[in-house]
């Protein structure tokens, strides 16, 4: 499968089918999703993520290296300015005892606090419902750090050297999980996504929630799923079941 | 322009192409070294002027429409004009910092961005 014609015919063949139901049940359009580069990110499209806390393994921070890898997030030593995307939070219901895990990140909100107070439109949301931080525009003010219920952001605090190419981010300004953006955008999956996997746990699930036949919207269907503060009607693009 | 005042205006650009012969500029020529030539996105000309238009541009289109194309990406800019001893396109003969220094205007797009050169990140498809 490494002959690069063949996949590129595979490639082709996919897209030339794609939308088009070739079995009941069965379609090729998750093979074909990836746009093309002059093609701007689509509001048909709401990318998500579904966490499953019962198959989180008990110390397991696969999902946690995989982004600091991807994104270049160095550790300085120093844990309390270091920039976390991702972060692995341990539950624990006081009456019953039970105990559960699950990695927090950004959760991608529909309706975004951290959109609202920016006072520079540096803090967006994507067409796609990713949402995302200009570094451009940013001013370093933290308003959206405040903001988040989710403490999914951090501020940079110290020069950087040494940033991945996909990943631009520096000193003052906010950054949070881009849902790995640059490899959704080439039609891939986000880094913690494919590293649960590798590790053989499966506790991640990344697709699009508008597109009823995507597994992600088959798996929440049928397993019962819940956004985390559900109370706040933010309508997190990132769903959790088992917590 | 009166007469007298054109002579003297002749004369003093004279004297600075002069001093410019002599080598008794101040500050160091930009070294535009490009190691892999072939045809650049634009003429060169237009990019001398225009390049930041063209990256502010490409870099709106990006970051909040997604779209990633190669023509004016920062990204295809290091790519070709990294120099092979360093790897940056940084450094007092890098191609963006020289010219830079020569023109005195700050580059402060590589505190954020790589100078140099990398592969993008596979990323297994969906
Ligand atoms: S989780 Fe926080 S940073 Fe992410 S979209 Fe919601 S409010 Fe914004
Ligand atoms: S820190 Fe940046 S992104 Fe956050 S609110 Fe301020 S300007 Fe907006």
């Amino acid at each position: 499968m490494s002959d690069p014609g063949r996949r590129a015919f595979l490639g082709t063949a996919a897209a030339a089918l794609a939308g088009a139901a070739i079995a009941p049940g069965i379609r090729l359009v998750e093979l074909a999703a990836a746009r093309s580069p002059e093609e701007a990110a689509s509001a048909k499209v709401r990318w998500g993520l579904l966490v499953d806390a019962n198959r989180c393994a008990s110390g397991c921070t696969a999902c946690v290296t995989a982004c600091r890898t991807e994104n270049g997030l160095a550790d300085t030593g120093r844990p309390r300015t270091d920039a976390q995307w991702i972060r692995i939070v341990d539950l624990r219901d006081p009456r019953t005892g039970r105990e559960a895990r699950a990695p927090v990140m950004c959760q991608h909100c529909a309706h975004p606090p951290c959109v609202d107070v920016c006072p520079t439109g540096a803090s967006f949301k994507r067409a796609d419902g990713i949402v995302l931080v200009d570094r451009h525009t940013c001013i370093g003010c933290r308003y959206c750090m405040m903001a988040c219920p989710y403490k999914a952001r951090s501020f940079v605090h110290e020069n950087l050297a040494d940033q991945k190419p996909d990943v631009p981010r520096g000193k003052g300004c906010v950054e949070s999980c881009t849902l790995c953006v640059h490899r959704v955008d080439r039609g891939g999956t986000p880094a913690c996504v494919e590293a649960c996997a590798a590790a053989g746990h499966g506790a991640m699930l990344f697709g699009d929630l508008n597109d009823p036949e995507s597994a992600i919207a088959k798996r929440l269907r049928e397993l019962p799923a819940r956004a985390l503060r559900a109370d706040l009607a933010l309508d997190p693009g990132v769903r959790y079941a088992g917590v | 322009m009166p007469r007298p005042l054109a002579a003297f205006a002749v004369l003093a650009v004279l004297a600075a192409s002069v001093a410019w012969a002599a080598g008794a500029s101040r500050v160091a020529k930009p070294v535009v070294a490009v190691e892999r030539p072939g045809s650049c996105v634009e003429a060169t000309d237009v990019m001398r002027r225009d390049h930041m238009r063209f990256l502010t541009h490409q870099r709106d289109r990006t970051v909040h429409e997604g779209i990633r194309t190669k023509r004016h990406s920062l990204a295809g800019c290091v790519e070709c004009h990294a120099a092979a001893k360093t790897g940056s396109v940084l450094g007092p003969e890098g191609f963006c910092q020289s010219c830079h220094a020569y023109a005195g205007v700050r580059l402060d797009c590589f505190e954020c961005h790589a100078a140099r050169p990398g592969g993008a990140s596979a990323g297994s498809a969906r």
